[in-house]
């Protein structure tokens, strides 16, 4: 008896859902709905919204006042464009070396090695994600210091460690997103299929040629895929330039201090509106050269 | 073209509901009992204190300087959190921060039962209602403590006390000896341009160390007037801001994170800088050939009070713990670790000899040179009534001009 109560349940309700497509594209994307709509959407909103209010400096308490003092105090301020541009220059070069770094890494691994050692390497450029970000970053700290290793291997060369400061920084951003680089070049030049690139020799093009009239503009999409991620994740990192940074400072410091330190969170939600501005416009850009049809 | 437009709609119109529901939702931090703020002075919060003391409740959890609440893992034999939880039975969790601002911060979370506040965090708390009073006569050790750190600005509001004082000290000049030569014996080593140690100074990262620029300028250029270096109207802050500006282009790394600070001497990222005395410790004791001298300008320092969180769910082991801490045996051993005097003259019989001494425990005079870390309010905190002074939120904007 109640079997059949139980398999009248199920069939009831497998009959509802195939008479209604739409309950059940709504049951199917309701999750994941809820968590892009309430937990980053809204999030986003409470974000901007509390960047319309004020803070008492005593206290530290938020204060529900509508005003645009702090958009006001940010456009002023000489200190914060100065902070939105190096943050903006120190992203776009992290980006830049990053594409030099991994596009011949990532042609290697599509092009000229063989199975066996394409998956290894696969698996080599996938690792240094497996290790923390601090012990990384911190392993850089250690080694741009005086008495480190770049400053020993550079003794070799004439040269001398960049110390901490902007060009530490570079280097160790550049080094963390790099497999966030590699992957998505080389999931764009395995799509390029290699009759391609005979062909073009046999048209008579040489190395360079091929390279730029054939590689580089199939694989763009996928390099502006893989610039998003270091472009984006460099834009709002704070922590490696506290470590390697010296006294410099970018966006995410000033947001950092102002949540943490000084708890002026409507300054903090203001600043932190910027990388998100900057972001939208990337992705628009981007949006338009295709890259985002490929990922 | 046109088939997307009811569906842009219908997204704008999301989000701007969820805008409104973020609005609405979004709760105000904490709700104090009707402080006022503003203009300098300021009204405690009405909060109740304990009036008597009770079983302990199994756990206390301490927001504490570093080196404030050691149970042995830095070094085997600094612990004097143990004893605590064997005799009294609270389990003890500490979280260490780098600043005052991180404290007043993190007590806002609420997570926290007792925290050792310095003079710039501990008036702040208390005005935010964070802090409750304490009622000393359920404090035993309370009664030993020196008369000269009870009922200060700084840990009381109309002569009733909000906690119990911990010790004082004063930040130093840190250097590598056998870089920075001939020793250094002024604050102008980190100030003065073209310092031979350009690109290697380091500086405490926070807006309170504008004070440590202040006293420099107060002994160095009379005439700007600065008599209290808390307490600055625009014209000194912009003097102060001028100089730091110019230290900036020497300095290596600012630090708030005291391990950063021992690695940085150890490396020799950093030669010269202010520092506590444990950093000094805890650099030597690692092979770093470094010496902490108190220059002759005097210095900016700390007088810490352990403070009760007002909604705090272990009153009774907070109150047990602040017992314990100005406890001569755990108070001569946090005062000896941490480089700093005893509040309690009771622990200059057991802690190291001479250690006292070094740091003029008890010593009225001395302690008065040393400027403590306040909050820089709107009311001149040296008495003048003719100008307005700068807050701690222009100190705060301040700095971020500084760092740049």
């Amino acid at each position: 008896m109640t079997e059949l109560a139980s398999g009248g349940t199920r069939h009831r309700l497998s009959a509802v859902l195939h008479r209604r497509p739409g309950l059940r594209l709504g049951l199917l994307i309701s999750p994941p709905m809820l968590w892009l709509g309430a937990a980053y959407l809204g999030a986003l909103g409470a974000l901007f919204v509390t960047a319309l209010w004020a803070q008492d400096s005593f206290t530290g308490e938020t204060v529900r006042e509508w005003n645009l003092d702090n958009f006001r105090l940010m456009w002023e301020s000489e200190v914060y464009r100065r902070i939105a541009l190096r943050t903006l220059g120190i992203a776009a070069l992290v980006t830049l070396v990053d594409i030099v770094i991994a596009f011949p890494i990532a042609l290697y691994m599509a092009k000229v090695a063989s199975p066996r050692l394409q998956r290894f390497l696969v698996i080599a450029v996938l690792t240094p994600l497996w290790a923390s970000y601090l012990v990384k970053a911190y392993a850089w700290r250690i080694m741009l210091s005086e008495d480190g290793l770049v400053a020993d291997v550079g003794g070799f060369l004439g040269l001398d460690t960049p110390g901490y400061g902007l060009a530490a920084t570079v280097i160790t951003l550049s080094y963390l997103w790099l497999p966030y680089m590699i992957l998505p070049i080389y999931a764009g030049l395995e799509r390029l299929p290699g009759s391609m690139l005979e062909a073009s020799t046999d048209l008579g093009a040489r190395t360079t040629h091929t390279l730029r009239r054939v590689v580089l503009p199939t694989v763009f999409p996928a390099v502006v895929a893989g610039s998003i991620f270091t472009f984006s994740l460099s834009l709002g990192d704070y922590i490696t330039v506290e470590i390697v940074g010296g006294a410099n400072q970018m966006l995410g410091n000033v947001v950092y201090d102002n949540v943490g330190a000084a708890n002026n969170l409507p300054f903090a939600a203001a600043v932190a509106t910027i990388p998100v501005v900057i972001m939208l416009v990337y992705l628009a850009a981007a949006r338009r050269t295709g890259a985002l049809d490929d990922v | 073209m046109s088939h997307r437009s009811p569906r842009l709609t219908k997204i704008a119109a999301a989000c701007a509901a969820l805008t409104l529901v973020a609005a609405c939702g979004t709760s105000d931090d904490g709700d104090d009992g009707g402080g006022s703020t503003g203009a300098g002075g300021f009204t405690a919060p009405d909060l109740p204190m304990m009036e008597e003391l009770g079983e302990g409740e199994g756990e206390v959890n301490i927001l504490a300087w570093p080196g404030y609440a050691e149970d042995g893992s830095t070094d085997p034999n600094v612990d004097w959190v143990t004893p605590f939880e064997e005799e009294t039975g609270c389990e003890v969790s500490v979280k260490y921060f780098g600043t005052s601002d991180e404290a007043v911060n993190l007590m806002k979370s609420g997570e926290y039962d007792v925290v050792s506040a310095s003079g710039d965090a501990s008036l702040r708390l208390i005005a935010a209602g964070d802090v409750e009073p304490v009622n000393t006569d359920l404090i035993p050790n309370y009664a030993d403590v020196y008369d000269f750190l009870k009922e200060r600005d700084w840990n009381s509001v109309d002569g009733q006390m909000y906690g119990v004082p911990h010790g004082y000290g004063a930040n130093l000049l840190m250097y590598r000896t056998d870089v920075v030569d001939p020793a250094p014996t002024s604050w102008g080593a980190v100030f003065d341009e073209d310092s031979p140690y350009a690109g290697k100074i380091t500086a405490y990262d926070s807006p309170i160390y504008i004070a440590d620029a202040a006293l420099y300028l107060m002994k160095t250029q009379p005439d700007l007037g600065i008599e209290h270096p808390y307490a600055l109207d625009e014209e000194q802050l912009a003097a102060a801001v001028d100089l730091l500006k110019t230290q900036r282009e020497m300095i290596s790394e600012y630090w708030s994170d005291y391990l950063k600070e021992v690695q940085a001497f150890n490396t020799g990222d950093s030669v010269i800088g202010t520092t506590w005395q444990v950093i000094a410790n805890v650099a030597q004791a690692e092979g770093a050939p470094v010496e902490a001298i108190l220059p002759e300008e005097g210095a900016t320092g700390w007088s810490d009070t352990w403070m009760v969180a007002a909604d705090s769910e272990n009153k009774n082991c907070a109150y047990l713990w602040m017992n314990h801490i100005v406890s001569p045996e755990a108070n001569a051993a946090v005062a000896e670790w941490f480089g700093e005097s005893p509040a309690n003259p009771k622990a200059c019989d057991l802690a190291s000899k001479g250690h006292c001494e070094t740091f003029h425990a008890g010593e009225e005079d001395y302690a008065e040179q040393i400027w403590y870390w306040t909050t820089p309010v709107e009311q001149c905190l040296d008495g003048r009534e003719d100008v307005t002074c700068t807050d701690y939120g222009d100190w705060t904007q301040a700095w971020t001009e500084i760092k740049g």
